[in-house]
This record gives structure tokens, C-alpha cells and sequence, in this order.
């Protein structure tokens, strides 16, 4: 019974969520003039064809990625912001490794996921460093390394260094990965999906895997519980912590790889930006549970989509963005709401116990 | 020991340091014809640069104070530019300044709402801030400063400018020495020219905020509770003070701060919106408070050096370059003096990077101006790195107050 109630409470709070951004989409789109009922049934129709979830699928194996990546920094209370830079940076070396090199297709694609998961890692350990040692806060260093990323990529990709001018436009990129570098897309009877879809599905797996079997995975979450009885059980927090900026960071480098291997084959600079909160975003959505955090990216990567169909209803899509911020603002407050509502449910079962022992 | 005595021995080492090492700088940049070095555009321009970052880091000091982390700083900045530009445009400057410092106190009433009444996680509730705040700018610039004629989804047409005062005489009595072209003395000429000329009337007030900031926080009964609040909230409260309603009041401020500095983006430091206009700069402000040690004279010296570096962009490369070979000479000194201490760690840690940026400055002469752009970012990370670590922040900070 109290499990049940518990189970509903648990579930209320995405309800709730869900709820608070349907009557603000509702209420910007009657701002907007459109009819609210009949766009977002339209937005849902369009969402729901076969073509079109494929696509959302294929955007959303980038968000889940970003989402795991994420979610292994929450454990600690690490807010990975780097997540954008760690990506964009391991995908660039990705690109330059795996297009300067001739090997057989399986040698070809172990060099390039190696050389994503350590770029990744390593531009993560700085942080992880400068946390560790020097006690700097991750979400300003990280934000700081972003910012620095950028502007190393931007220095190496000009096309006297490491950069090539695509014949006929301006676009700079690396240059292209041969054959034995690329993914095929798994075809299905709506398209194609992006066979990267299988790389999603084993980082989520092996994060369940090492967060619930293993004994750092066992560490983590104590950490995460209470650092005080973690401290006296003997598990040291700044290795941890290490490792965990470290690992989330060659789970970032993972992310641009969808894109890389699946479809364009080189970098250019119209590798998307902001997906660190989008991870941030997908993670708080799937309580960092590898497969809530797969509904989470579905969810994000599904709106984005079925947005698109606005833009013909007279309606900025642009609003997606505020149901996004809206979802993940009435979402924490809920599972806090939420939160409160247990330890309340918990003391009162505590306290009937109690009394029960007394009399 | 006497007094007097003391404070000028104690200001005598920094004082000469500086004077010397602008000296050295100023030599530098004859010699290599880096002519912006200490120009006086190059001097209003950090200021201008510097500005914002103070204003954040003003705002983050507030929050913090109170015993709030504000990771929302760089939303309520993005409302402060979005807001401050579309009202200027609208109505004028006046309702510009009103509207910017309006929606980061929405902003930061937003974050009490979700830390203080909610006892949502701050860093989480400040991150999501910024994600409400890119949203929804994005989304009003597609139904406003798309349809007019110079904005586009990403940017707003022209923003009107603020009036700017020189102080009377200076060109008078100084520009001749600018003018001389006397090594070291016509570049002191012109920072104090960049300094007091065609100041806007905005800067002049934001400097005013700092003096008013540290009067508040430390010379009123409001200041002491808010500072209370932030140090032992449970004694507050069993006194009296609510928590709740000073971290409310001071998250406020904050909003309002950091509002007033997306403002100012807009209108003095550019002249129009554009999106991902604040930067980071928000993170730099918070940055300035810890390596400020929680106190409003280090985080103006925090964030005046930010400023320095992040109006780098505006300079010309070549200018970054003989910056770059200062930075080396002054790490290659360090190296030196950790290395007849026999500390080899230390001097290797400063050894390695004044070899590298005086070899590069060999090599390369300039700094590309893609690796400028990074500046800023690059000198938090190594100002927070070296910090020295007798910091103190407030004790309860970042912790809920329950309420019971």
C-alpha cells in the first residue's frame, strides 16, 4: 500500500510537469494568436508519423549520450557544463585522427571511438584536476574550458592548418573519413535509422552496469547519499570525483560521433552547440536512470520535432525552447515537492511504529 | 607599530611593481610597434568590457552573501539584454535601464521562488534559469526583432546610445603629453585620457554601485542581517531575522545587478542585442567573487582585470603578441625566484608556460585573434587555479534553510 502510494507520488511529478507545459504552451500560442487546441494537436500529429519519429529517434541519440554524460557527474554532484566543449573537441580530433589514417573497418572504427572516449576524457580531467586539487567549482571551469575549445578549434580548423575549404561554399571543415570509417544507417520502412542508435544503447547499458554492479559504481551512489558516511566508510571522494569528470567526459567525446560516423564523415563548424544543457536537461528528466534518461532525450528530441510543424500554423517554433525551460524548471520543483511529501509519508510511519512499540 | 609607517611600506612594494612593470610593457610595445597597447581607446575599452563583469560579479556577491550560489546570473544577464534593448528601442533609454534591471529582479525573485520557497537544488535552479532565459529570448526575438527592418531572430536593430561626459581640462592639460611621443610618459598620458574622457554616464554609475554595495552590506542593520543570513541562518532566524525573506531581498538585488549589466552590454559595450551576447560573462562574475574572496574592492580588481583581457579582442593581434611576451618575462621571473628558493615544482609550473609563450612570441610575433577570443575564459581558469586558498566564503553558503 505505502509502496503503491509511493510508486504514484513518483510518477506525479512528471504528470505535473507535463501538465504546467501544456497550459503555458497553450497560453503563449493563444498569446501568439493561434488556436491553441487544434496547433498542438496538429504539432502531436505530425510528431506521431513513422518518418518523423524516426527522425526524432536520430535526434535523439546525441541527447542521450549528452544525458548519460551528465548523469554520471550527478551522482557527485558534479555539474558537467563542458560537456559541449568536450564533444565538439573529441569530435574534431576524431575527425583528424580518423581521416589521416588507412585501416581496415574494424581497426578503423576502435581507433576513432578511442581516440573520442580519451579526447573527451582528458579535456574533462582538467577539471577534474582543478577540482580536485584546487577546489575550483566544475560549472565555472567547465564553461571557461568551453569557451576555450571553441576557440581552439576555431584556430586549428582554418584551412592553413588543419581546416579545408569545401569547393563552392565557405564552409571550413576537416577532411572527410574514408569508407572504412563510416557507420550504415539501419534502414527501416520509414528511413533510415542512424546505426549509431546501437552505440547509444551500450553507453546506457554499461553506465547501469558500473553504477549498479561494480564496486566504484556502488562508491558513486553512496557518495551521492551522504558524503559524510561514504567519507567514514573509507571511499575516497576526490579520486572519485576524478573519475567521474573523467568519465563523463569520454562519454561526451562519444557524442558527437552520431554525426560524425553516421552521416557527414568530416567536422565543420555547423556541429550543433548547447548540448550540455540539453544533457543537463535529459538527465534531471530521467532522475539519471539510463533509461529514464532515454525517455528524457525522446521527449526533448520529440518536441524539437514536432515543432517544426508550427512554423506552417503562423507560430515561431522558437517556443519549444520555453516548454523546454518550463518542463525542466516545474519538474525539479515537483520532484522536490515530491521529495518533501515521502520524508513526511516516512516520518509519520516512523512515528506510528514508534508509538506502536510504547503502547 | 606605527600606523602610517606601515601603509606606506606596505603600498611602496605593489606600487613600484606596477610602475615597472608598465614600464616594461610600454618599452615592449615601441619596440615591437604594437601600437594599441596602452592606447586611450584600448583603456576605455576595459573599461567598458570591465563593466558587465563587475556588474555580475556585484550581483553574484549579493546572492552569495546571502548564503545562495546564483548559477543564474548569465540567464538574468541574457533577460537584462534582451529586455534592456527591446525596451530602449521601444521607448528610449530610460525604459531600457527600467526594463533591463526589471527582468533580472523577476529573474532572481524566480530563483528565491525555486531555492528559498522550494528548497530546489541552487545549482540546478540557476542552471535552468539560464535555459528559461535563452528560451524565451529566442522566442520574443522571433515575433519582434524579426519582423523590423536590421533585426533578425539573433540580433536587434540599433540600440540608442548613452550620453558621455570627459572631465573638464583633462585634454588640455594632458594631451599634449599623449601627444610627445616620449616613451613610457605618453602612454601614462593616455590611460589617464582613456580613464576620464568620453566616459559613458552609465559607467560612471556602475563604479558608483561598488562603494554602495560594500556601504550596504557592511555599514547597515540590512547589510548585517543579509550577511547573517548567509553565515549562520539558524541564529538569524532564532533571533528574529527571517531567512527567507533577506535571501529573497538580496536575490533581488542580485537579478537586478546582473540585469543592469545585460544592459549595459547592450548599450555601452555594443550597440545592439545579439544572442549569446553575455558570453559566459555571468560565470566570470561569480568567478570574480571567489577569487575575491566574498569582498566588493577585490571582485572590482577581479573584474577589472577580466575586462582587461576580454577587451583583448578589440585590440590588434600584435598587441596581444608583446602581451603575451610581458606574460612570459613576468612568469620567467617567477620561475626564477621559485627556483633559487630550490622550490623546482613551483618553477617548473611557472618555467614551462613563460618558455612556451616567450618561444611563441618569438616564433609568431602575434596572438590569431581565435585564440584571443578565449582570453577571459583562460585567465579565470588560471586566476582560480592559483587563488591563494586562505579563502572564506560564507559559511552557509549554498545550503537550504528549512524551515521546519
Amino acid at each position: 500500500m505505502a509502496r503503491l502510494r509511493g510508486a504514484a507520488l513518483l510518477l506525479a511529478a512528471p504528470a505535473a510537469a507535463a501538465f504546467l507545459a501544456l497550459v503555458v504552451a497553450a497560453a503563449v500560442l493563444a498569446a501568439a494568436g493561434a488556436d491553441p487546441g487544434t496547433t498542438l494537436l496538429d504539432a502531436l500529429a505530425y510528431g506521431l508519423r513513422p518518418e518523423t519519429l524516426v527522425a526524432v529517434v536520430n535526434k535523439a541519440i546525441p541527447y542521450y549520450l549528452a544525458g548519460i554524460a551528465a548523469a554520471v557527474g550527478f551522482h557527485l554532484r558534479l555539474f558537467n557544463i563542458g560537456i559541449d566543449g568536450q564533444y565538439r573537441l573529441a569530435a574534431f580530433a576524431t575527425a583528424v585522427v580518423g581521416a589521416g589514417v588507412a585501416l581496415p573497418a574494424p581497426l578503423h572504427l576502435a581507433l576513432i571511438a578511442g581516440v573520442a572516449l580519451v579526447a573527451g576524457a582528458a579535456w574533462a580531467a582538467i577539471a577534474g584536476l582543478l577540482y580536485v586539487r584546487r577546489g575550483v567549482n566544475v560549472v565555472i571551469s567547465t564553461i571557461m574550458l568551453n569557451a576555450v575549445a571553441t576557440g581552439l578549434i576555431a584556430w586549428l580548423l582554418s584551412p592553413e592548418r588543419l581546416g579545408r575549404l569545401a569547393p563552392g561554399s565557405n564552409n571550413v571543415t576537416t577532411a572527410t573519413i574514408a569508407e572504412s570509417g563510416w557507420i550504415p544507417a539501419i534502414p527501416t520502412p520509414a528511413g533510415d535509422l542512424n546505426g549509431l542508435v546501437l552505440l547509444a544503447a551500450l553507453a546506457g547499458a554499461g553506465y547501469g552496469f558500473v553504477l549498479n554492479r561494480t564496486t566504484i559504481g556502488f562508491e558513486a551512489r553512496t557518495m551521492g547519499f551522504s558524503e559524510r558516511a561514504a567519507t567514514v566508510a573509507g571511499i575516497r571522494g576526490p579520486r572519485l570525483a576524478f573519475l567521474a569528470m573523467a568519465a563523463s567526459g569520454a562519454i561526451a567525446g562519444l557524442v558527437g560521433l552520431p554525426q560524425l560516423l553516421g552521416s557527414s564523415h568530416r567536422f565543420g563548424l555547423d556541429f550543433p552547440a548547447g548540448l550540455a544543457f540539453t544533457g543537463l536537461s535529459v538527465a534531471i528528466l530521467g532522475r539519471n536512470h539510463p533509461v529514464g534518461v532515454a525517455v528524457g532525450a525522446f521527449v526533448w528530441a520529440f518536441l524539437e520535432r514536432s515543432a517544426q510543424v508550427l512554423d506552417l500554423s503562423g507560430v515561431s517554433k522558437e517556443i519549444v525552447t520555453i516548454l523546454q525551460a518550463v518542463i525542466v524548471l516545474s519538474i525539479v520543483v515537483a520532484y522536490e515537492l515530491v521529495r518533501r511529501a515521502r520524508t513526511r509519508q516516512e516520518r509519520r510511519a516512523v512515528a506510528r511504529a514508534v508509538e506502536g512499540t510504547m503502547a | 607599530m606605527s600606523t602610517p609607517v606601515s601603509i606606506s611600506t606596505r603600498l611602496a612594494g605593489p606600487v613600484v611593481r606596477v610602475v615597472l612593470g608598465f614600464a616594461v610593457l610600454s618599452l615592449l610595445s615601441g619596440a615591437f610597434e604594437a601600437p594599441d597597447l596602452f592606447s586611450r581607446g584600448g583603456i576605455s575599452a576595459t573599461l567598458r568590457f570591465a563593466a558587465p563583469i563587475l556588474l555580475a560579479g556585484l550581483g553574484a556577491l549579493w546572492a552569495e552573501r546571502s548564503g545562495v550560489i546564483n548559477l543564474g546570473l548569465e540567464g538574468m544577464m541574457i533577460a537584462g539584454t534582451w529586455f534592456g534593448a527591446w525596451a530602449a528601442i521601444e521607448w528610449g533609454i530610460g525604459p531600457g535601464l527600467v526594463a533591463g534591471i526589471g527582468a533580472g529582479v523577476a529573474f532572481g525573485l524566480l530563483l528565491g521562488l525555486l531555492t528559498v520557497t522550494f528548497g530546489v537544488d541552487q545549482a540546478i535552479s540557476g542552471l535552468s534559469l539560464g535555459l528559461l532565459a535563452a528560451g524565451l529570448t529566442r522566442f520574443l526575438s522571433s515575433v519582434t526583432f524579426a519582423g523590423v527592418p536590421g533585426g533578425s531572430i539573433t540580433t536587434s536593430p540599433p540600440v540608442p546610445d548613452i550620453a558621455t561626459v570627459s572631465m573638464p581640462g583633462a585634454e588640455a592639460l594632458i594631451g599634449p603629453a599623449e601627444a610627445a611621443g616620449i616613451p613610457v610618459l605618453s602612454d601614462a598620458a593616455a590611460v589617464v585620457l582613456g580613464l576620464v574622457t568620453d566616459v559613458s554616464l552609465l559607467t560612471i554609475g556602475v563604479v558608483a554601485l561598488v562603494p554602495a554595495t560594500w556601504y550596504v552590506l557592511w555599514r547597515t542593520r540590512l547589510g548585517l542581517r543579509i550577511r547573517a543570513v548567509g553565515e549562520a541562518p539558524e541564529a538569524a532566524d532564532s533571533l528574529g531575522v527571517r531567512p527567507w525573506r533577506y535571501r529573497y531581498l538580496a536575490l533581488a538585488v542580485s537579478g537586478g545587478l546582473a540585469g543592469l549589466g545585460g544592459f549595459y552590454l547592450v548599450t555601452v559595450a555594443s550597440s545592439l542585442y545579439r544572442e549569446g551576447q553575455t558570453a559566459g560573462r555571468g560565470f566570470i562574475g561569480l568567478a570574480t567573487v571567489i577569487f575575491g574572496n566574498w569582498n566588493p574592492w577585490s571582485v572590482t580588481l577581479g573584474s577589472l582585470i577580466f575586462g582587461f583581457t576580454d577587451a583583448l579582442r578589440t585590440r590588434q593581434e600584435v598587441t596581444v603578441g608583446v602581451l603575451l611576451a610581458g606574460l612570459g618575462l613576468l612568469f620567467a621571473w617567477l620561475a626564477l625566484r621559485r627556483g633559487l628558493a630550490c622550490d623546482w615544482r613551483g618553477g617548473l609550473l611557472f618555467g614551462i608556460p613563460a618558455i612556451v609563450m616567450l618561444v611563441w612570441f618569438w616564433v609568431e610575433r602575434i596572438v590569431p585573434s581565435e585564440l584571443v577570443s578565449f582570453a577571459p575564459h583562460l585567465t579565470t581558469l588560471v586566476v582560480l587555479a592559483l587563488a591563494r586558498q586562505r579563502l572564506r566564503p560564507p559559511a552557509a553558503l549554498g545550503t537550504p534553510f528549512d524551515r521546519g
